[in-house]
């Protein structure tokens, strides 16, 4: 009976390992143990350095390290003003209001659109010559705030983060509506009954029940932002000068640009590592803050 | 009721899908003895597809032979493609390398590639000759590479493309300038940046978000100042980049940008936008491939401009310019229809079909016969093919990290914020280390 | 009177917000479609909202070129078996990593959580020639499983911290009424998490309706692509047709946004309150 019972439930997740392990764990150790060869992706022969990649990708890679920080920082702006806004739009949401509907169709548009079609609009709205925010910025006589927002080191990772935030609030939006509708309304009516104001409820009710959302919605966005790349293609391909490379990007250049695949492969096991990483401190944090915060 | 519904539904998906797969099997390639050869061609060339199909309808009319075309693209995708199949021992009868020569020379030394140097050579050199020698040269290996491939041709072109300067002779009338006397020398170009400026008018736009076209420029202007003995000696590693004369030519970017010429964003500009902006009569002067002739006339029918060199900066050697390299393709070593597969590309490189190609596309053609055939300004851009050279067809190629620093160092410049020095000294470091990579 | 006074202005400042997000929402999509009805020169030169001349016929002109009616099937046909087996797959998986007991059941779950976070470059290559030894490899099997590994982790994860989430007692009435496990998950656990569920099918469905690169590289048979495809036709290596591709962006948004149009409404119900007091 016992014996029947602990199978029942290693059937449950049979299918998940499976394919788990056909599609992804043989292309990971195929891919982990090319990390320790140089090898330009086409010649059947591989040269072993062992861990020669990885002491490069640490010791003089500086352009890596750049791209790491610079990926950072776009998902420090996704983490605060991407996610708050999300998460003032789903309280917004979650009220009786009119229009509910369409305002969550809304907030959705970004996130299925192209990065074709948002890399172009985006380029166009920055655009240094004949750019819309210029255009408004002159109309509004702030016209000596005008610059090639795109090109100019200074100003072109904030305008990409800010661009990558618009196009992904969306999906905060959804999961914290999700986590609201899931809060019972009945709670709320109780602490009104009980004389509770809005502010009241919402530290007490609405804050501790979303915690667990909130940290499922941050670790979700420092995966995502820090791998992102798609939108920064469309928009800046790295450049000015490196001022817009991410991770990815720089593993790309390797595969393709320089045909070391090996090095490529070392740089996504190295990357892979740290996110392991921050994301591992990001949870720790996160229910210790939960623990003192009950 | 989403119970039942989804109940229904999954069981319905499940089974389509299970017919799907299973008919995917059955599809794999059958071989049909009694059908003649079929030729399987990938390529990239979304322009070309139909020009393409209907050249393939005109071979398989003429010959019986059924060439296949299977479009992939964008190129990046393409190029993916191509690499995978390749370890997966997939790749097709015909199909081409798109990327670096070193790239090319792994193919060959893979033994993906055949050597056509015996069908080249063949009744002396007929097939060979009907090409503009730089076109080939790309193809070609020559005895003293240090790619370590058996020396040989081993591709053939099927158009070549040159990358010149362009300008906007309307923008010229407006500057008060003769829209039939482009500038010659860097400082008349450098003057007419400032009149633009003035003028409130864009200068140069290309797109040099994409380092490459920056290198193309620094090359030709490298190639004028020192010559290209050195510069190829510098990519041997005998000449540092921290010579006076690399300095200058990084120097040139500054005066550019100083001047007022380049226009704002050039350096994230994509070539895409440079050519709308070109096309738009917004811009003075473009730095552009000879594809662009095309896409001016599809954003634009009536625009009126002309091609002309980079303005010297020297007058110790000549300017030069890339050309030569269009798009190739290789035979598979290891099919079964190798000659078929050549003689269909020998068909293909022919006068009547260069031709076709040309009218179609406006892109130049490899076979120089069919030159006769095109429009004006297609012929502005293709004179000065003796001037013409390109990575591709030297002995030696800079390393990819190397260029990369090089190309985004001067995107620094333009940007100011680095020196033409400082980003001498970077690529000069990267150099090093790169060579000491090659021999240790 | 002064409380309903104040709750009307916050339902003002509320309602200005959310419009203002609405409209930098709305501008790309408005552009794409106002250029989708342009003519390729018009496309960067007319500047208006709304062209003097709207050609709609480029719709048509792009489903016919594009090749629409092939590829949308495919599409079509692999988003829906990506996000069934992806539901399927990652809910019972999900399921058992939360209520479930059994040896092993934190490791095997922060194994998939890494795999969340490490991306293979060049799992292309792997995955190719694994797909070819299992003669799967031209076919729209191997491709759905391929999808179906990319979207697992993200889900069991979404899905494992909403069962966690889940108040016991429901399950608890269903194993004394004799339920089996796999019936308490059918019943109970699943019908309960619709919101999240129809969080992760938007996600997968989204994935799957715009990958492109995985599919170009295993698919030989152009007859098997997806519908991006379509899109990859308009951008030609040195000429876009922007007014084509603009249309065929639009005609490619629009199921995934009724996909999300119809998902949403599991999320606004939101089951518990009901089941539990009521």
């Amino acid at each position: 009976m016992r014996l029947k019972s602990t199978l029942e439930n290693y059937l449950f997740i049979l299918p998940a390992v499976t394919i788990f392990i056909i599609f992804y764990l043989i292309p990971f150790i195929w891919v982990f143990k090319l990390g320790m060869y140089e090898w330009d992706g086409i010649m059947p022969t591989k040269v072993f350095v062992g861990l020669g990649n990885f002491k490069e990708i640490f010791l003089e890679d500086k352009i890596w390290w750049q791209s790491m920080t610079q990926a950072g920082y776009i998902t420090l702006i996704a983490l605060t003003f991407q996610n708050v806004l999300a998460f003032l739009l789903a309280l917004s949401c979650d009220r009786e209001i009119r229009m509910k509907n369409f305002y969550r169709l809304m907030f959705f548009i970004p996130p299925v659109l192209s990065e074709v079609v948002v890399g172009l609009v985006w380029q166009w709205i920055l655009d240094g010559n004949y750019g819309l925010l210029n255009h408004w910025l002159g109309q509004l006589g702030l016209g000596h705030l005008s610059r090639s927002w795109l090109s100019d080191p200074r100003t072109a990772l904030t305008c990409v983060a800010i661009v990558h935030s618009w196009k992904g609030f969306g999906w905060g939006f959804l999961i914290f509506l999700a986590g609201l509708q899931t809060i019972p309304r009945e709670l709320y009516e109780a602490a009104r009954i009980d004389g509770a104001n809005a502010w009241h409820s919402f530290k007490k009710i609405t804050l501790p029940l979303m915690a667990p959302v909130a940290v499922l919605v941050g670790i979700l966005t420092v995966l995502g932002t820090m791998q992102a790349f798609i939108l920064i293609i469309a928009m800046t391909d790295g450049g000015p000068a490196y001022h817009t490379q991410v991770p990815v990007l720089r593993i790309l250049a390797s595969m393709r640009g320089s045909s070391r695949f090996g090095y490529a492969c070392a740089q996504g096991i190295t990357f892979g590592a740290i996110l392991m990483a921050v994301s591992f401190i990001q949870y720790r944090l996160s229910n210790k803050m939960r623990s003192t915060y009950n | 009721m989403f119970k039942v519904r989804k109940s229904f539904g999954l069981t319905q998906l499940l089974f389509i899908g299970f017919l799907i797969s299973l008919a995917g099997c059955s599809r794999q390639p059958a071989v049909n003895p009694q059908e003649k050869a079929t030729i399987t061609v990938w390529h990239w060339m979304t322009d070309r597809e139909p020009a393409l199909q209907e050249l393939a309808r005109r071979y398989e009319e003429k010959s019986g032979v059924k060439v296949n075309f299977e479009l992939y693209a964008p190129s990046d995708a393409y190029a993916q493609k191509v690499r995978t199949a390749a370890q997966g021992g997939s790749l097709p009868d015909i199909f081409s390398i798109l990327g670096e020569k070193v790239d090319f020379a792994s193919f060959i030394k893979a033994g993906y590639i055949l050597d056509l140097t015996p069908y080249m050579e063949e009744n002396n050199g007929e097939w060979k000759n009907e090409f503009f020698a730089k076109a080939l040269a790309v193809n070609e290996f020559s005895p003293s590479n240090k790619y370590g491939v058996n020396a040989g041709f081993y591709g053939v072109p099927i158009d070549i493309m040159t990358i010149k300067m362009l300008y906007n002779k309307d923008l010229f009338r407006k500057l008060g300038l003769n829209p039939d006397m482009p500038p010659v020398t860097f400082t008349e170009f450098l003057e007419i940046g400032r009149k633009a400026k003035q003028a409130q008018i864009q200068g140069l736009v290309s797109g040099w978000g994409e380092a490459w076209m920056i290198g193309c420029l620094a090359n030709n202007y490298a190639f004028n100042i020192m010559g290209e003995t050195k510069v190829l000696a510098t990519i041997r590693g005998e000449v540092p980049y921290t010579d006076p004369d690399w300095i200058k030519v990084l120097g040139l970017f500054k005066e550019m940008q100083d001047s007022g010429l380049l226009a704002s964003g050039v350096v994230t500009m994509v070539n895409k936008t440079a050519e709308q902006l070109f096309a738009n009569g917004r811009a003075v002067f473009a730095f552009n491939g000879s594809w662009c002739v095309n896409v001016y006339k599809a954003m634009n029918p009536n625009l009126e401009y002309a091609a002309m060199l980079p303005p010297a900066a020297s007058d110790k050697f000549p300017v030069s310019i890339w050309g030569g390299a269009g798009s190739s393709f290789m035979v598979n070593a290891k099919s079964e229809k190798k000659e078929e597969a050549v003689k269909f590309l020998k068909w293909l490189t022919d006068l009547d079909q260069q031709a076709y190609l040309a009218q179609m596309t406006s892109n130049l053609p490899a076979n120089k016969y069919a030159l006769s055939k095109v429009s004006a300004i297609l012929g502005q851009l293709a004179g000065d093919m003796e001037r013409a050279t390109h990575p591709n067809i030297w002995d030696i190629s800079e390393s990819p990290r190397v260029l990369e620093i090089f190309n985004k160092g001067i995107q620094s410049i333009i940007i100011g914020e680095k020196t033409p020095e400082q980003v001498a000294e970077e690529t000069q470091r990267m150099k090093e280390k790169e060579m000491a990579r090659k021999s240790g | 009177m002064y409380y309903k006074a104040k709750r009307s202005a916050i339902n003002l400042l509320i309602h200005l917000f959310l419009i203002s997000v609405t409209a930098t929402c709305l501008f790309p999509l408005a552009w794409m479609v106002s250029s989708s009805l342009k003519t390729q020169e018009g496309v960067f030169r007319d500047m208006s909202l709304i062209p003097k001349v709207c050609h709609f016929e480029n719709y048509i002109l792009a489903w016919e070129k594009g090749g629409f009616g092939r590829y949308a099937l495919n599409s079509i046909l692999y988003t829906a078996a990506v996000v069934i087996g992806i539901i399927i797959v990652a809910s019972l998986a999900a399921y058992a990593f939360s209520r479930l007991r059994f040896r092993g059941r934190n490791l095997i779950f922060f194994i998939f959580m890494a795999a969340m976070m490490i991306p293979i470059p060049g799992s292309f290559v792997p995955l190719y020639v694994l797909l070819n030894k299992l003669h799967l490899r031209n076919t729209a099997l191997g491709y759905i499983l391929c999808m179906v590994n990319v979207g697992l982790s993200t889900s069991i994860f979404l899905l494992k911290t909403f069962f966690d989430k889940l108040p016991r007692e429901l399950e608890d009435a269903a194993r004394i009424d004799g339920c089996s496990k796999l019936g308490i998950w059918w019943h109970v656990a699943l019908p309960l998490a619709k919101p999240v569920l129809a969080v992760v099918v938007v996600f997968n469905a989204l994935n799957v309706w715009n990958e492109y690169v995985l599919a170009l590289v295993i698919f030989d048979n152009k007859n098997l692509m997806p519908l991006q495809r379509a899109l990859m036709l308009f951008q030609g290596e040195f000429l876009t047709n922007y007014p084509l591709l603009m249309a065929g962006l639009t005609i490619t948004a629009l199921p995934i946004i009724i996909v999300y149009l119809v998902m949403q409404k599991y999320i606004v119900k939101g089951v518990t309150s009901g089941a539990i007091f009521g």
